[in-house]
């Protein structure tokens, strides 16, 4: 090669270009949101066009959907489905519940704030957000990953410490494998 | 010396052929199913961009020597099978290790990478996979009872058990098999509905009831191994039927017409059915299958 750097970055290009058109999304209902998914994926809206299209198991995935409140409980969860999947991994946010809490603002077991526990990448703003503006949160997806900005997961392993003073806060009894993605 | 290398040449010419038009079917065979729900569907070349997504990831976790060697046994066996279908019938450029008795070799080499894949599920100690390793070799013991019925019964007929030798004799009658011993094909096309493992009988990777089954703690990497492999597979098999019953095909075009008009067999039988359960499945196989497969075995037998 004449000029690594060079040579890298069209690399780059070419692979974020494949990431950007090949989304799968483990999709993870924790709350009321999930019930957006299946319009979203069907005939009247069809996210498969954009090669949107679902994972069965968080190996397989690129994206996870984080549709609603998170309890405490499920918090754990999450953690560990996110820390089962493989580089590079993207986190959506998908309602108000995890951009503030939304009508769960005060309640003593849903946390407020998902960027504190987990790095997302995206937020889809409403409470339901409608399936255009799922498919507009994936398309900004697809922009940041295009632009190389999607940069979550790195920011997760730069930043460990941070992130799991957060999350062991709110879960007292951490009892969990340590995984090496 | 220059046979040899052509030799090779013409094996990986094979096998680039083998995989861009099994990744084709792959995503032809998406774009149809969208259509046929009324959606609009990916483009027919999405599987590309989805095997070079999971071959760009860049971390594979894996559990294991035999979780690692899974995709390897999956992939060797699907190119041992391409290597011993005949691609082309008068052509040098598609070479074939063909010899006596290569169908009954065919039989078992179809079934080994099944196995080495379920040996590397197996080590995954996912309970998903396990099932779905289970519920696969009982659908293989249903649907391989017509498929080596209906083989026997081509081999008593034709007292040949090598490909070349089916292909010879149909050259020489003028007939494809399909027609001469129509009761063995129909047989062999209700084994090939399992075989595809299209709906109702994707019992074994069904994504919702056993998150896919063996493949569950597979990711990137290895799913992309696992991706073309069966994407060359699909084509070996699509051309061992060509071969069987249809007479073979002297250029890449026919060959391609042909393949696709057989592949829309299981596909378009997927799209409007829904899921069996495993005793479903293999109770079908062993109905009105094998009983095509045992009325080609009279055929072959009385005349």
């Amino acid at each position: 090669m004449m000029n690594d750097k060079n040579s890298q970055k069209i690399v780059d290009i070419i692979q974020n270009w494949a990431r950007k058109h090949s989304i799968w999304v483990l999709a993870y209902g924790t709350g009321c949101g999930a019930i957006e998914i299946p319009p979203t994926m069907t005939s009247r809206y069809d996210a498969e066009r954009l090669g949107v299209r679902g994972a069965a198991t968080p190996r397989q995935a690129d994206v996870l959907l984080i549709t609603g409140y998170l309890t405490v409980k499920t918090m754990k969860r999450v953690i560990r489905v996110y820390e089962q999947m493989q580089d590079p991994k993207y986190v959506i946010g998908f309602g108000s519940c995890t951009i503030n809490g939304g009508m769960y603002y005060d309640s003593y077991n849903t946390i407020k704030v998902l960027d504190k526990y987990l790095p997302v990448d995206v937020y889809i703003n409403g409470c339901m957000p409608r399936p255009e503006a799922v498919l507009s949160g994936f398309a900004q997806l697809q922009k940041r990953i295009a632009e190389g900005r999607a940069n979550g997961a790195k920011e997760y392993k730069e930043n460990l410490e941070w992130y799991r003073a957060n999350q062991k806060k709110i879960i007292p009894n951490w009892v969990m494998p340590e995984y090496n993605w | 010396m220059e046979t040899v290398l052509m030799n090779i040449l013409g094996a990986v010419a094979t096998f680039l052929v083998a995989f861009v038009v099994g990744m084709t079917y792959g995503g032809l065979s998406r774009k149809i199913t969208a259509r046929v729900q009324n959606r609009k569907g990916p483009p027919f070349y999405q599987n590309f961009i989805d095997a070079f997504k999971l071959g760009s990831k860049k971390s594979a976790i894996h559990h294991g020597a035999m979780h690692h060697l899974g995709p390897a046994f999956l992939m060797v066996s699907s190119v041992m099978t391409l290597m011993l279908v005949p691609v082309l019938t008068h052509n040098n450029w598609y070479p074939n290790l063909n010899f006596k008795g290569d169908l009954i070799f065919l039989l078992y080499i179809m079934t080994f990478g099944p196995l080495g894949m379920a040996l590397g599920a197996g080590q995954t100690g996912n309970p998903n996979s396990a099932i779905g390793v289970t519920r696969g070799l009982s659908q293989m013991v249903g649907f391989e009872i017509p498929w080596v019925l209906a083989l026997v019964s081509l081999m008593i007929q034709y007292h040949t058990t090598s490909i070349t030798g089916l292909m010879a004799a149909q050259a020489h009658t003028g007939t494809w098999l399909m027609f001469s011993s129509p009761f063995a094909f129909i047989a062999a096309v209700m084994a090939m509905l399992g075989m595809f493992r299209y709906s109702p009988f994707d019992i074994v990777g069904a994504p919702t009831e056993l998150a896919s089954g063996p493949i569950a703690e597979s990711g990137g990497k290895y799913l992309f191994v696992m991706m073309s492999s069966g994407s060359v597979f699909t084509f070996a098999k699509l051309t061992l039927y060509v071969d069987l019953f249809m007479g073979g095909a002297d250029n890449l075009g026919i060959l391609l017409i042909k393949t696709f008009a057989l592949y829309l067999i299981p596909m378009l039988y997927g799209v409007t059915t829904p899921r069996y359960r495993t005793e479903q499945a293999v109770r079908w196989f062993w109905g009105w299958p094998s009983f095509f497969g045992l009325l080609a075995i009279l055929q072959a037998v009385i005349f």
